[in-house]
Formats: C-alpha cells, structure tokens, sequence
C-alpha cells in the first residue's frame, strides 16, 4: 500500500511539475541554509583543529574591572603573572596553557612586506592544542628558559616567506621587527575564526616584545586550561572561581579603582555567546530580534509557502478525490495518501538540500574566504532539519486533510 | 435492496432555499432495472445522490439490505460504497492522468484484496465492455462513448449489487447510447440490481419499472 501511494505521490508531482519545483525549491533551500549555518556554528564553536578538545576545555580569554559607581569599566585580556598565578597553578586540571592575544607584525621578503599575526606561548600550548607539525617540533620548556630566538610558523607563512619552496624550513631564518629567529617547527595552520590559535607565527614567550613581565592583572595573555575529563569541568571552574573571589578588594590598575573583578573560566561556546551578549540589553534585544527575524524567513516563509502549496495542489484535486470517495476510498485513506505525497516531496527536498550543502560547503572551503576552513556536515544537523521539514510537511497534510474530510462528494463532482 | 423512507433534502444557501426532495418513498427490489425521469432541475440526481450514499438526505431514512445507514461514520459509508455500490456519471468522472486500466482498477484499491491481482479483474471488467484492446491509453485518448464503457467496467470491477447511473447515455449520440443500454441490460441480467436516471424515453421503456419526479416529488 505504501508502494502505491508513493507512486501516486511520484504521478501528482509529475502532473504539477511548476508547484512541485516551487516547493522542493522551498523545502531544499531552507535545509540548505539551516544545514550551511548549523555548519558554519559548528565550525565555529565546536571542537575542531587544533582545538579537537575544546569539550573538555575552558577559556578564560577576559578580565572585566568596574569601579564602585559600576559606571566606569575596564575590560581584556590579563597579565601573564596574574594567570601563572590564578590559572596556572590550578590543581584540578590534567594542563593550563597561557598565551598572548594575536599581535600583527611585519616582516620582509627582500623589499616586499609580508603582514602576520604573530602569538607568544608557553610550552604547554603545544599539548592542550593539537597542531599536526608537518615539519620539525614545538618549542620546549627549556628553550623558554634559555629565552631561545626561535620561532613555530604555519605552512601559509612559510608559503610566503620561503617562495613556495618545498625544502623542509627548519632551522632557516627568519627576521621578523629586525630581529632573527630560528625555525624550529612547521604547523598546519589554524582558521582565523578561531582566534586563539590563529597566528603565523608563533614565540615563546620569553621572546622579544611579550610583555609577560608586566606587573599589575591586566595585559595581554589569555589561557586555556584543560580538564583531565568533560565531567571535572565543574570541578575546575569552581576551583578557578574560588580564587578569583579571594582577588583583594577595591583595587588600583594604572589609575583605575575597582570595586569589582571578574574573570570566568568559561566553555568555548558559552564565552563566544557571552561576548555577543556583553553589549547591554539593547544589543542582546537586536541579537535576538534577527536570530527571531532570520529564523522566520528561513523557516517559517518557506513553511507557510509550503502549507499554501500543499492544500491547493490537494483541493485542485478536489473532483478526483470525490471519485475515489465514491468508489470507496475512506478519508482516513486518503489522508495517509497526501502525508506520504508530503513526506516524500519532503524527502526529495532534504537530499537536493543535502547535496546543494556539501557544495556550498565545498565552495566556503575552498574558496580561501576562510584560511584554512574546514566545514563539515554535521549528521544531528541534518537530521534535525529533515525532522523540521518532516513537521512542516506533516502540518501541512493536515489542513488538506481537514478540509477533504468536510468535502461533500455530490459537491466535489459536480464542478 | 434500497429502501428509501420519508426523504427529504433542502439545499440551504445564503439568500434561498430549495426544496431538492420532498417526502420520497421509494423501495428499490433485487434484481430490478428501475429508470428514474423528470424535467432539469426535479431532483433525479439528487435522489440518486441520496441512494450511493454520495449525499446525505436533510429528513428521512436510507436502507441498504434492511440495514438504516443514517448512524454510520465514514468508514463504514466508505466500505458499503466500494462493495456494493457501482456508479456511472454523466460526464464520466475519469481520473485523466490515470490509464484506462488505473481508473478501472480504483474500487480495488480500497479493498483488502486476495486472490487474483487487481490488474486481472480491471482487465475481465473491460473486456466486458469491449475495451480489452484500450488498457493503456488515457481518457483524453478515448471518445465519449469509450469513456463511459470504462466508466462502467469501474462500477463493475468490484462486482457491486447495485449499479446507480445518473444519465449514463446523455452525452453520448444515439448509437453510441444504445450500446452502453445493452451492456446495462446484460448487466442486469447477469443478476445486476440498476438504477438509471435518463431523459430518453426509449432507454425507459426498455426498464422494468419507471419513476417519475416533479420539483422533488415522485408523480409516479
Ligand atoms: N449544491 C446545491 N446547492 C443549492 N441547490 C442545489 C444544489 N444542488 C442541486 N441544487 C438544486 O436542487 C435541485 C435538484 O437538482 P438535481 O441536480 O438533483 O436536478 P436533476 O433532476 O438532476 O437535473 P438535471 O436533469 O438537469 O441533471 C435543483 O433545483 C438544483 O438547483
Ligand atoms: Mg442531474
């Protein structure tokens, strides 16, 4: 039975073939971008190279200082002493990673100028990220100690630098700000949308121009601390947050009195949300207002659209299923007959959709707007879509199904 | 077979009412061919309508074997129309975008079938009406008097007890119109139990028993 009323699904569409493209355009393009955006928030928020552990990871990228009136505030990122001290040794985690925010930089290959980012790590960065190194090795505790000059570039930087030779780098020179640095690894690159670990080049931090000496909680490090395990990560935040809270207060930062201090131990995606947020009720109302906007056209026109689509395409039907009915056909019959005609055109959608995704994709990826992009199809985002798609289809079955039950068949074989 | 008491059917719209069916007492036998006639306009489909349980009266009560339907629900309705009941429409009522062997096979479709294949009994159905050699072909392929023999072979591929035809012959030119009254005739004398509503006194003549309405009420 199935069978059949998938074929006579697969005849109806064949007979209309403007509405059946008009609504698998509907369908397939909201997956489409559902599946693209679901993509894109994965790519940015989920763990991905070289942050693979970002699940059992917490950031702690800010310190936001406010004086006693709470009018006046003071926010970034912090001094390498103050997260030594309050993060690194943490008792907790399995490793704490701290870092410097992306710096730009120059550097020259003969008279042209080579623009970079450059980053100042500790040792243990290379342990918590997980940078595949296609050449050589990371810098060590001991070269940190020995305040070594030498540096980890990625396979872009070195593309340009070196002129696209293919000869292993390692131990070539470089000269960055007029000072020369040792080649010691090469990195594949990380993606510029995720900030941490996007840079070119990459010091130790007791090179040149850190700043890591610098007194006072504020400066120019951020860290990330790992977790031996997703489920300590409580355990951790709390341990973080217990000694924030002994921080002594007020305080004085280059003339500036707080009254308040806070630091967060946050999960990746918590942290990238609240920033967005950060902005004060009026942005978080435009934020939600256009997620809510965005949402509706994505969803909800293609939705309505398709609602509108289905019930005419079934009451222009209106005179056969009058002849069916009299020859028999229960309404409950006919029913399943337009939910499977919905469910299938559905289906027929979500793989255009599917398809229409991996090139987007494909195009996003390679198409360097993204350096080093790496998007994927997620399979729950799929599915979750198709479930959408499969509501609105079902919904959309229903209305006909209301109407069709009411339908009178003297009347319906009349016109 | 079909007894009909006390019908009645207004039609309501918004500015008047018609009354379509006044106080029809009608009791239609086993194996009759009765033939049902009256001006445009008198109620003739409409008492048909009432009979396929295609349309519900406004007052009265509708029999089939003894058994008053006024209480059932769709899906009762819905079995008594595909097992007993055959219908034949003026303009034919194909589905055009199915074959001549889908139409056909229609009744079929809502039923639990067993034994030979549908397509069989759509087949022994057309060939019945001479259309063995036209499976294939769609409506719009056919001429009037070809639609409405598979018009028939769909009212009689479930092998219903009742046949209703509602001016079965009225598009289609004498001859033609002959025909199809032949293959009705033999119909019934297979065992057929018909109804006809017709405006041909000639096709009335050949029944058993003739029915006359006037503005919704039986004259005769
Ligand atoms: N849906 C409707 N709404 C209002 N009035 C209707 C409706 N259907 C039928 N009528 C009225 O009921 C009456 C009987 O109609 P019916 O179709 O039964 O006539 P008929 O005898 O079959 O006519 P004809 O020979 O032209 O087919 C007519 O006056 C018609 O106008
Ligand atoms: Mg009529």
């Amino acid at each position: 039975m199935l069978l059949n009323y998938i074929k006579i699904a697969w005849k109806v569409l064949l007979r209309h073939p403007f509405y059946t493209f008009i609504t698998l355009f509907g369908i397939s393009l909201t997956l489409t971008v559902l599946m693209v955006l679901t993509s894109f928030l994965d790519h940015l928020l989920g763990g991905h190279y070289p942050e693979n552990k970002r699940d059992r990871s917490l950031y702690v990228m800010l310190m936001v200082q406010r004086d006693s009136s709470l009018t006046g505030r003071n926010s970034g990122p912090m001094s390498f002493k103050f997260l030594t001290n309050y993060a690194k040794t943490l008792e907790s985690p399995e490793r704490v990673t701290i870092f410097s925010a992306f710096n730009s930089s120059n550097a020259y290959v003969g008279s042209q100028k080579i623009k970079l980012n450059t980053k100042f790590t500790d040792a243990d960065f290379w342990q918590v990220m997980d940078f595949e190194f296609l050449e050589g090795k990371p810098y060590t505790e001991q070269h940190i100690r020995n305040g070594s000059y030498v540096v980890v570039i990625t396979d872009g930087f070195k593309k340009q630098y070196f002129e696209n030779t293919n000869e292993p780098v390692v131990g070539k020179d470089v000269e960055i700000e007029g000072i020369h640095y040792k080649v010691i690894g090469v990195v594949k690159g990380s993606p510029v949308t995720r900030p941490i670990t996007y840079a070119d080049v990459f010091f130790p931090y007791t090179a040149p121009k850190s700043n890591y000496q610098r007194s006072g909680l504020r400066g120019g490090f951020m860290s990330v601390i790992l977790a031996k395990d997703k489920s300590d990560l409580v355990a951790v935040r709390n341990e973080f947050q217990g000694r924030i809270d002994r921080i002594p207060l007020p305080g004085v930062e280059d003339g500036f009195k707080y009254a308040q201090l806070e630091a967060k131990a946050e999960p990746y995606a918590e942290n990238f949300i609240g920033q967005i947020l950060d902005g004060g009720p009026g942005l978080k109302t435009i934020f939600f207002g256009i997620i809510a906007f965005v949402l509706f056209m994505l969803l909800g026109l293609p939705a309505i659209n398709l609602v509108n689509v289905n019930v005419s395409r079934i009451m222009e039907r209106a005179s056969e299923i009058g002849i069916r009915k009299a020859f028999g056909a229960p309404v409950k019959t006919l029913v399943w007959q337009f939910i499977v005609e919905n469910i299938f055109i559905t289906f027929l959608g979500g793989a255009i959709a599917l398809i229409l995704t991996l090139i987007v994709i494909h195009l996003i990826n390679s198409s360097g707007w993204i350096a080093y992009a790496d998007l994927t199809i997620n399979v729950n985002v799929f599915l979750i879509s198709l479930l959408v798609c499969l509501v609105f289809g079902l919904l959309s079955g229903v209305l006909p199904a209301l109407r069709m039950s009411k339908l009178n068949i003297a009347e319906a074989l009349k016109s | 077979m079909i007894t009909l008491q006390n019908i009645e059917k207004v039609y309501r719209t918004s500015t008047i009412e018609t009354l379509a069916l006044n106080n029809i007492n009608l009791d239609i036998k086993k194996g009759e061919f009765v033939s049902i006639m009256g001006p445009s306009g008198c109620g003739k489909s409409t008492l048909l309508n009432v009979m396929g349980l295609l349309d519900e009266p406004s007052k009265g009560t509708v029999q089939l074997d003894g058994q008053p339907v006024t209480q059932y629900r769709d899906k009762e309705l819905a079995r008594l129309r595909n097992q007993k009941i055959g219908f034949i429409f003026q303009s034919f009522h194909l589905i055009n975008d199915l074959t001549v062997l889908d139409n056909v096979e229609i009744p079929l479709l809502y039923r639990s079938q067993n034994g030979k294949p549908r397509q069989e009994y759509a087949k022994e159905a057309l060939t019945k009406v001479g259309l063995s050699n036209r499976v294939k072909h769609f409506p719009k392929q056919l001429s009037g008097g070809q639609k409405q023999r598979v018009a028939i072979a769909r009212a009689i591929v479930g092998n219903p007890d009742i046949i209703l035809a509602d001016e079965p012959t009225g598009n289609l030119d004498s001859a033609m119109g002959n025909e199809i009254m032949n293959i009705l005739q033999q119909l019934n004398d297979d065992g057929a139990t018909i109804v006809m509503v017709t405006h041909d006194e000639q096709m009335a003549k050949r029944t058993h028993r003739l029915i006359r309405l006037f503005d919704g009420t039986q004259v005769l």
